[in-house]
């Protein structure tokens, strides 16, 4: 009986530990003196693997989604002759929730599970503590790189990922389904305000952002550095990150549309 | 001349970032002035409001000119006071204008109706924070047949 409690106690100090370890992490990562000539070039390719790389995945879960919409919504909507609604709705519902939300997850199996496999590795082969040996410190010159391209690719792919998907609600509703093309757009702008959805959006995902990029790296630099070690991070940095971008999800939305 | 490409790439890529934002903010937002440049307020005290909104469009024949800013109760009857922001670029409506509050559709949304008035030499143009007080209260559907059932049984 005892045992357990004492278990449980450990089970408890050890995540706030963990909590505590990685927001040392970030911050030792990134505050600090500035260094644009060493760190933009390094910026640059990160942005290539985190951003560039994922933008193919989100143009086409991006296009299908907003298809489905399309689709799905018309079928409910023509039955109460308010087929000309497609547009806000499709709209809405990417731009407020399913543009930053499945960005993130995507995100996270994309590029979050390869960050933390990349990271484990590092620290697996001793790369790290190489780096260490040369006074290079590998918060500086591997996290906070990586962290920055997570930061900033994110929001570009939401917004992609929004604008593709209203492209292809906008296919499948018009050009297929025979909605009028005028009034598609017309209710769309009337019910989209840039101040409350699109920002609002923006918001979200640069949480999101912050939230993946974050758990991916900590899970990477705090991995056991064997191979079942880094196969544990990766999985637990795909679980974790969703689980914590549909939870705050739902705190944002409440906060925001609430 | 690999980080060049890659620079090349990422270059790319925040550019269709932009392009996508910007598709985003002129195709599928509403790009209208009102409330997005200077704006001015106006009051209207009305009985019942119905179902307005804060946000709700503030329209002159169907035209979108502002957005109501604020609702609160006012006064010893704890009436409803309906605050409107209404773009500067609509800054003509005298004193003697009217306002409503109407329901796009059979079950829209209600905003409210501006109805300009006539304007000579005596009557003065509306400035911020002006009150307009020729109201007209939102339709509710349960007065409307309690008066039908009234009329009805005065036959």
């Amino acid at each position: 009986m005892l045992n357990k409690v004492a278990a449980l106690g450990q089970a408890t100090l050890n995540s706030i530990a963990g909590a505590g370890a990685a927001l040392i992490m970030l911050t030792r990562a990134l505050v600090g003196k500035p260094q644009l000539r060493k760190s933009w070039p390094l910026l640059m390719q990160q942005m290539y693997s985190v951003g560039v790389m994922s933008l193919i995945i989100i143009v086409v879960s991006g296009l299908f989604i907003g298809m489905v919409l399309g689709l799905q919504g018309y079928t409910i909507l023509v039955d109460f002759g308010a087929e000309q609604s497609l547009g806000p709705m499709v709209a809405l519902s990417l731009l407020r929730e399913l543009g930053p939300v499945v960005t993130a997850l995507l995100f996270a199996g994309r590029a979050g599970s390869a960050l933390t496999a990349e990271i484990g590795l590092m620290k697996a082969t001793e790369q790290l503590s190489s780096l260490e040996m040369m006074a290079v410190d590998p918060l500086r010159r591997v996290i906070a790189p990586r962290f920055w391209a997570g930061l900033y690719s994110m929001p570009i792919l939401a917004a992609v990922f929004s604008a593709v998907g209203i492209y292809g609600g906008y296919l499948v509703g018009v050009r297929w389904l025979g909605v009028d093309d005028g009034a598609f757009w017309s209710v769309m702008q009337a019910n989209v305000e840039w101040g409350h959805d699109i920002m609002n959006g923006i918001i979200k995902s640069v949480v999101f952002a912050f939230v993946v990029t974050w758990i991916a790296l900590h899970k990477g630099f705090n991995c056991t550095p064997t191979s079942v070690g880094i196969s544990k991070a990766t999985t637990s940095t795909v679980v974790t990150a969703s689980l914590a971008v549909l939870g705050l999800d739902f705190v944002l939305t409440a906060l925001m549309f609430g | 001349m690999e980080s060049r490409n890659t620079q090349l790439a990422v270059g790319l890529f925040v550019i269709i970032g932009v392009l996508a934002l910007l598709f985003l903010g002129l195709q599928a937002a509403n790009t209208n002035v009102a409330t997005a440049g200077e704006t001015y307020r106006l009051y209207a005290k009305f009985d019942n409001i119905g179902g307005l909104k804060e946000r709700s469009p503030v329209k002159v024949g169907g035209v979108v000119v502002g957005r109501v800013s604020k609702i609160t109760l006012d006064g010893d009857y704890y009436e409803p006071l309906v605050e409107m922001v209404i773009s500067k670029q609509y800054n003509e409506f005298s004193d003697t204008t009217s306002v409503s509050i109407l329901t796009s559709g059979l079950l829209g949304e209600q905003y409210i109706g501006l109805n300009p008035g006539f304007i000579d030499d005596t009557v003065q143009m509306l400035e911020d924070g002006d009150r307009i007080y020729d109201t007209k209260s939102a339709l509710v559907l349960e007065d409307l047949i309690g008066q039908f059932l009234f009329s009805q049984g005065n036959d």
